[in-house]
C-alpha cells in the first residue's frame, strides 16, 4: 500500500463501525433482544443473513449492536487511561525525585501483574458491569501512557526553551500545559490508536467471561460466549462477531502503525531524503 | 565599597556543588542602571554560573549563598514563587543559542506573548499586539506577518532578535545576556551587539562572553573571571588598553589582532584553569603566572586603584606599561 491509502483504507473502515454503531436501531433488521424460540439456530438466509442464536435472536442484529459496546468501552477505556497516565507521567517525569520514583515502580508493578489476573480481581471487587469494564480496563492501561509520557517529559525537560521559559517566570504547571504537552500528546496518541485495538480485544474477552456486559445486552464477547457451546453445528454464532472484531481491529492496528510512522522522526528523514534524491535526477533531464 | 544606593549591587556570592566545592569563590560586582557590565573570562570561570544564580536558575545540585540585591529587590536566597515573580518581571535572560531557546512548534509571537500573559492582566488581543510591538522595537521587518511564523522560518539574527524582545517583554531592570552572539555570523553579531546596547539604556546588561572584540564593542565596565573570582575590574578602555592582572594581559596577548599580526605562534597562557574543586593555596593564578613570588601564596583581594578599577593582585602591571 502507498503512503495515502494506508491511512485511508483503515480510516474508512473505522468510519463504517462508527457509522453502524452510531445508527444501529435504523439499519439493525431485528431487536437484538427479541426471543423467538421458532427460528433458533437458524442457518444465514435472506432474512437472517447471520443466522439466529439459540434463543432465535438475530446475530446480524446483536452483532450491529455489540459494536457500539465494543467501541463505546474501547474508546472510554483509552480516553480514561490516556488523560490518567499522561497526566500521571508527565508529573512524574517533571518532579523526579521520590515522587517521580515512586510514580514509575507502580507503573512497573501493574504492568507485570497478568491482565487477565488483575482484571477479574477488579471486576469481582466492583461488580461487573459497562461502566465497571472501563474502570478495570484504565486501571489496567494507564501504565502503557505513563511511560511514554514520562520519557517524553524527561526528553523535554532538559530543552533550551523549556529553560527559556522558566527564565522568563514560567511556572512549572504552565510549563508541562504550554510546553510539554504538545511533545507528549502526539506520542500519546500513537499509543492510544494502537491500545484501541487491544482495548476491543480485552472488553470482547472480559465479556466473553462473563465478567464485562450483562445479558441479555450485546457484546461481541458474550455473542461469541454463547455461540462456543454450537460451534459444531452453529459455526455462524461464533463466526461473525469473530470476523467483525478482528476487521476492526486489524483496521485500527493498521491505523496505529500508520500515525506511528508520521511521527517517527527516522521515517519521516527516509522520505524527504527520497525526496531530494530524485531533484538532481530531473536536474539532470532538463540539462 | 560602593555607595549603598548602588542599583545591581551582588556582594559575596559564592556557588558550591556541595562537598566544599565552590565553582564561584566570593563574587562582589555593582553596576547602576543604564550600565552595560561585561563578565569576561574562559570556559569554566563561573562567569556563566554567577549570572544563572541571579535568576535563580542554576543546575541542580548547586546552591548559591551571598547577596544580590536589585533595585531594593535581593535576588539570591528566594523561594519558587518569589523567583518567578522576578525571571521575566525584573530580570530578563538571554541566552546563547536562540534556535534552542525557541520552541520549534509554536509561533514566534505567541511565544513573546507568553510572556506578557504571565506577568500581565493584558487581554489576548493586547498582548498580541504587544508582542508585535516589541518584534517592531528589535527592527524586525514586517513584524505582524513575522509572528505568525515558526522558529525555523528565521534566520539566526532574526531569532536572538526574538529572543532579546522575549526577555525585555516584562519590562526587566537587569537584562542578562549570555554569549547572545556566539551561535551568529560576525555581520549579523554587530547588529545584535548595537540593538542590545540601545534597548539596555534603562537597565542593567550584564554581558557574558570570552570574546574580547565583543567586550570592546558594548560594555562600559569589564570584570575578569578567573577561577571563580573576579580578578581584575574597570572602565572598558582602562582595562583593554592597559591590564593590570597578569591573567588580563595574557587573554588579551591571546587575541589576534589583524592590525598587529604576530610572528610565529599566537601566544597562549601556559597550563590550565584549575578544575572545579581544585584548591589552589594563594593567588588562583598563581601556577600559570610569570610574575608569581612567594607573596602570592597568600591570596590577594580586589584593591582599588587610581583608574577607577580595581585588580586582585600583588604584581599587577605598572598603569604604564603597554598592553603587548
Amino acid at each position: 500500500m502507498n503512503g495515502r491509502s494506508r491511512l485511508t483504507v483503515p480510516l474508512v473502515i473505522v468510519g463504517l463501525y462508527v457509522l453502524l454503531a452510531a445508527f444501529a436501531p435504523l439499519l439493525a433488521p431485528d431487536d437484538p433482544n427479541t426471543v423467538a424460540l421458532a427460528r433458533r439456530l437458524l442457518p444465514p438466509q435472506a432474512h437472517h443473513l447471520m443466522g439466529t442464536d439459540a434463543l432465535g435472536r438475530d446475530v446480524l442484529s446483536r452483532v450491529m449492536y455489540g459494536t457500539r459496546v465494543s467501541l463505546l468501552v474501547a474508546a472510554a477505556a483509552v480516553v480514561v487511561a490516556g488523560v490518567a497516565g499522561v497526566a500521571l507521567g508527565m508529573v512524574a517525569g517533571w518532579r523526579g525525585g521520590w515522587l517521580g520514583a515512586l510514580v514509575m515502580r507502580i507503573v512497573d508493578v501493574v504492568l507485570s501483574v497478568p491482565f487477565f489476573l488483575l482484571a477479574v480481581l477488579v471486576v469481582a471487587v466492583l461488580g461487573p458491569s459497562l461502566v465497571n469494564v472501563v474502570v478495570c480496563l484504565a486501571i489496567v492501561r494507564w501504565p502503557r501512557y505513563a511511560r511514554v509520557a514520562y520519557s517524553t517529559t524527561l526528553q523535554t525537560r532538559g530543552r533550551g526553551f523549556v529553560r527559556a521559559a522558566t527564565a522568563t517566570g514560567a511556572s512549572g504547571g504552565w510549563i508541562l500545559v504550554r510546553h510539554v504537552l504538545p511533545e507528549v500528546l502526539p506520542v500519546a496518541i500513537v499509543v492510544g490508536t494502537l491500545e484501541f485495538g487491544l482495548m476491543v480485544v480485552y472488553e470482547a474477552s472480559l465479556s466473553f467471561l462473563g465478567l464485562g456486559v450483562q445479558p441479555p445486552t450485546a457484546s461481541w464477547g458474550s455473542i461469541l460466549s454463547d455461540g462456543q457451546q454450537y460451534i459444531a453445528t452453529a459455526w455462524w454464532l461464533a463466526t461473525f462477531p469473530g470476523l467483525a472484531l478482528f476487521v476492526l481491529v486489524l483496521a485500527v492496528n493498521l491505523l496505529g502503525d500508520a500515525a506511528r510512522d508520521r511521527l517517527d522522526p527516522a521515517k519521516r528523514a527516509t522520505v524527504t531524503r527520497r525526496r531530494v534524491f530524485r531533484r538532481p535526477r530531473t536536474a539532470e533531464a532538463a540539462a | 565599597m560602593t555607595e549603598p544606593a548602588t542599583f545591581l549591587r551582588i556582594r559575596d556570592l559564592r556557588i558550591g556543588f556541595g562537598s566544599g566545592h565552590e565553582a564561584v569563590r566570593g563574587v562582589d560586582l555593582s553596576a547602576e542602571r543604564g550600565e552595560t557590565v561585561a563578565l569576561v573570562g574562559e570556559s569554566g570561570c563561573g562567569k556563566s554560573l554567577t549570572a544563572l544564580a541571579l535568576l535563580g536558575l542554576l543546575p541542580p545540585g548547586a546552591s548559591a549563598t551571598g547577596s544580590a540585591v536589585l533595585d531594593g529587590t535581593e535576588l539570591v536566597g528566594r523561594d519558587e514563587r518569589a523567583l518567578r515573580r522576578i525571571r521575566g518581571a525584573r530580570a530578563g535572560m538571554v541566552f546563547q543559542d536562540p534556535m534552542s531557546s525557541l520552541n520549534p512548534t509554536t509561533p514566534v509571537g505567541a511565544q513573546i506573548a507568553e510572556v506578557l500573559a504571565i506577568h500581565t492582566r493584558m487581554s489576548r488581543s493586547a498582548r498580541r499586539r504587544r508582542a508585535v510591538e516589541l518584534m517592531e522595537s528589535v527592527g524586525i521587518p514586517d513584524a505582524a506577518a513575522r509572528a505568525r511564523q515558526m522558529p525555523h522560518q528565521l534566520s539566526g539574527g532574526m531569532r536572538q532578535r526574538v529572543m532579546i524582545s522575549i526577555a525585555l517583554a516584562g519590562r526587566p531592570d537587569l537584562l542578562i545576556a549570555d554569549e547572545p552572539t556566539t551561535a551568529l555570523d560576525v555581520t549579523v553579531q554587530a547588529q545584535v551587539l548595537a540593538l542590545l546596547r540601545e534597548r539596555a539604556r534603562d537597565t542593567v546588561l550584564l554581558f557574558i562572553t570570552h570574546d574580547m572584540g565583543v567586550v570592546a564593542e558594548i560594555a562600559d565596565r569589564v570584570a575578569v573571571m578567573y577561577a571563580g573570582r573576579i580578578v581584575e575590574t574597570g572602565p572598558v578602555r582602562a582595562v583593554l588598553d592597559a591590564p593590570r592582572h597578569p591573567y588580563t594581559a595574557a587573554l588579551l596577548r591571546s587575541v589576534p589582532d589583524p592590525d598587529r599580526p604576530v610572528a610565529g605562534e599566537l601566544p597562549t597562557i601556559p597550563g590550565q584553569v584549575p578544575a572545579a574543586g581544585e584548591r589552589i593555596e594563594g593567588c588562583p593564578f598563581r601556577p600559570r603566572c610569570a610574575r608569581a613570588t612567594d607573596r602570592c601564596l597568600t591570596p590577594p583581594d580586589l584593591t582599588p586603584d587610581e583608574t577607577g578599577g580595581s585588580v586582585a593582585c600583588w604584581h599587577p602591571h605598572e598603569l604604564t606599561e603597554a598592553a603587548s
